[in-house]
């Protein structure tokens, strides 16, 4: 990887310091609405220049194999692979330290205001809104599935372990997973 | 308050290393835990700190540190966030240094293709619980359905369409 010749347009990026790290994802944190990861990919590759596309592709796939959010893994490995451990909080501190405090801000509006009628709309209505947000991106995801009976089978059993019967995730995903992962390895032969 | 403090982490500890496919494949358990379990909020309470957390900035997991700080305060945001962002970062931290060895290996491929319907399951099933908390009325109901249909059909920003159902609500339209 390191041996491969850099084409002139992204040669050598800059390895950034702790600090860059910090104000990188800080920066991130801030101006992600609704998906984190557009933005962080045109900050990582094009404008900073701390990875190449090809690294950033690797990394991210490496972020989305694993649990946890993708943009916090990817602050974390990034993090990591320029200053250890030291990088990876740096990085992960600057993405979630604006965030919290934002969203801890609008909890105490919420609380302070809970008693008001108009707030009480005003968030009846916000989380209607939310709610509709995550309907879309369920049917978004879903699409891909479109063709693949078995996948569809999946969810579907999926959806009613956790949302009729209510069952805990790590039965459901500790029976559902691995099933998941037969089918899909026995289809893809 | 310490047995509060522990129960939240160890909650958000198993959620931290189960959140396959990003965060929102978790609210349905921890709606589960924190509403049905250990009755810390209401159904519809999860609902408002799910939507704030929405239209605040930043990776979509923040409505672990609120729900921390709705329940416990201060010390319920930091056990929170440790709990939910520490073990899968010390994970991606390990697994970073294997991972040259097994990204090109037939059996990642099917591992990732593998859990693709669990996560739609996941989301989906959240979408369902967040939409029956939400939906007290049929002016919230239309909400949704208009929300869910632009989202899809458009490339319209999520902040105008949140800012728009917050409008909305806001005229006391339908609601007592």
């Amino acid at each position: 990887m390191k041996a491969v010749t850099r084409s002139p347009a992204d040669t050598a990026p800059a390895a950034p310091t702790a600090a860059q790290l910090f104000t990188g994802f800080l920066t991130l944190g801030l101006m992600g609405f609704g998906g984190v990861l557009p933005l962080a990919r045109h900050m990582i590759v094009e404008e900073r220049r701390w990875l190449t596309a090809e690294e950033f592709t690797d990394v991210l796939g490496l972020c989305q194999f694993l649990p946890g959010g993708n943009i916090i893994n990817l602050s974390v490995a990034i993090g990591l692979k320029f200053h250890g451990v030291r990088g990876a909080f740096a990085a992960i501190l600057g993405l979630i330290a604006a965030p919290t405090a934002i969203v801890i801000a609008l909890g105490a509006v919420y609380d302070r205001f809970a008693g008001d009628p108009h707030i009480r709309h005003l968030f009846a209505g916000l989380a209607a809104a939310a709610a509709g947000l995550l309907i879309s991106l369920a049917a978004k995801i879903a699409l891909p599935l479109r063709g693949n009976p078995a996948g569809m089978a999946v969810a579907a059993r999926c959806f009613a372990a956790v949302a009729v019967l209510r069952l805990p995730l790590l039965p459901t995903m500790a029976v559902l997973a691995p099933l998941s992962i037969l089918v899909a390895w026995r289809f893809a032969r | 308050m310490t047995q509060t403090l522990i129960a939240l982490g160890l909650i958000c500890t198993e959620l931290s290393l189960l959140a396959f496919g990003g965060g929102n494949t978790i609210l349905p358990e921890l709606q589960r835990q924190t509403v049905d379990i250990h009755h810390w909020i209401t159904a519809q309470e999860f609902s408002a700190l799910f939507a704030l957390a929405q239209a605040a900035p930043g990776p979509n997991l923040m409505i672990v540190p609120l729900i921390g700080w709705r329940v416990a305060g201060l010390p319920g945001v930091v056990v929170t966030s440790l709990a939910k962002f520490g073990p899968s970062s010390v994970l991606t931290g390990v697994v970073l240094h294997l991972w040259g060895r097994f990204k090109d290996r037939p059996w990642r491929r099917m591992v990732q293709a593998g859990l693709v319907p669990m996560t739609v399951g996941l989301v989906a099933a959240s979408a369902a619980l967040i939409t029956t908390a939400s939906a007290p009325n049929l002016v919230c109901a239309a909400i949704i359905a208009a929300s869910a249909a632009l989202t899809f059909a458009t490339r319209l920003h999520p902040l105008i369409v949140l800012g728009a159902g917050a409008l909305l609500g806001l005229t006391g339209l339908g609601q007592m």
